[in-house]
């Protein structure tokens, strides 16, 4: 597993509080992970602020998925 | 009793009667105030007036790029923001068949729009924090309606029903959304009436007086204060009982 996908793992087990073996690649925030709506702004408000990069909205709506998070940060981050 | 020290709070309106006595009061009980508005000079001096922890941030609301500015520019001149007390409104009153549609714009875009706007930049921060308070001034009128005032109402009903919803997205994140609706208060607003006016208003006010801008300020203080942190959604009604809804 990458650093990125690491940390984004990190974040989203801390952040919703859920079994770091239920985070894989394929998991969606909101279908198997129980985050709302809410819970997926603030995600990316942490990931943000973690990595240094600027999310804008729509690509905040893409992010659908931990691996959609971990791809979007492997384009955008140095 | 309640208590903002360490608290930073942004008044729009700052220069009114109602803005400036909310701003006084939060200042009294230690929050560090920024003072919004577009009245300068009126601004300096309040701000002089209550000496440290004031900053004065003019802003017309008019204008959506200022007003997507002024949340920023208030964290950054505050260290922050826990409060955000959407007060400035204006009137351009005209009975409905002859109202004009600058008219209605003007004012829906003043007391409901800025108010959306910078409730969405508020709100951002305050979820990181898991703490803030919107608080919204309202009108007895978004309630009852008021002849000559269709979209002053329309605006005033309208805050009631956004801050409604933002409050139950944002429960679980510690931030409380609230509004209070005074009825007629001695302002610069209320001034202009004249004594007939004033006498037929007092008719259907049990308390037999109009209510001051200081009234107004202690709800505020209490829906700002970290007691408060129960009650949301809410539209506290301080009008000495002339509509009790």
């Amino acid at each position: 597993m990458s650093d990125i996908a690491e940390r984004v793992k990190k974040i989203v087990v801390e952040h919703l509080g859920v079994e770091p073996e239920k985070v894989t690649e394929n998991a969606s925030f909101i279908d198997d992970l129980g985050a709302d709506s809410l819970d997926t702004v603030e995600l990316v408000m942490a990931f943000e602020e973690e990595f240094g990069v600027e999310i804008p909205d729509d690509a905040a709506e893409t992010i659908l998925t931990v691996g959609d998070a971990v791809r979007f940060l492997e384009k955008n981050t140095e | 009793m309640f208590d903002l020290s360490g608290r930073k709070a942004l008044v729009t309106g700052a220069s009114g009667g109602i803005g400036g006595a909310i701003a006084r009061a939060m200042h009294g009980a230690g929050a560090t105030v920024g003072l919004s508005g577009t009245r300068a000079e009126a601004l300096e001096t309040l701000a002089g007036e209550l000496g440290e922890r004031a900053h004065v941030l003019t802003c017309n609301l008019g204008d959506p790029a200022a007003v997507d500015a002024l949340v920023p520019r208030a964290e950054e001149a505050l260290g922050g923001l826990d409060i955000l007390v959407n007060n400035a409104g204006i009137t351009r009153d005209n009975i409905f068949i002859r109202m004009k549609d600058e008219e209605w714009q003007t004012v829906l875009d003043v007391n409901l729009s800025a108010a959306f706007r910078l409730s969405r930049a508020a709100v951002k921060n305050m979820m990181r924090r898991r703490y803030g308070r919107i608080i919204g001034i309202t009108s007895i009128v978004g309630v009852t309606g008021n002849p000559g005032q269709a979209n002053y109402a329309a605006a005033k009903a309208g805050m009631i029903g956004m801050s409604k919803s933002i409050a139950q997205e944002v429960a679980t994140r510690g931030i409380t959304v609230n509004c209070i609706a005074p009825g007629f208060i001695e302002t610069a607003m209320t001034d202009e009436l004249n004594e007939k006016q004033r006498e037929s208003i007092l008719g259907h006010v049990p308390a037999g007086r109009l209510g001051t801008s200081e009234e107004i300020a202690a709800a505020a203080l209490y829906l700002a204060s970290e007691e408060a942190g129960y009650v949301t959604g809410q539209t506290l009604h301080v009008n000495g009982g002339m509509a009790m809804i």
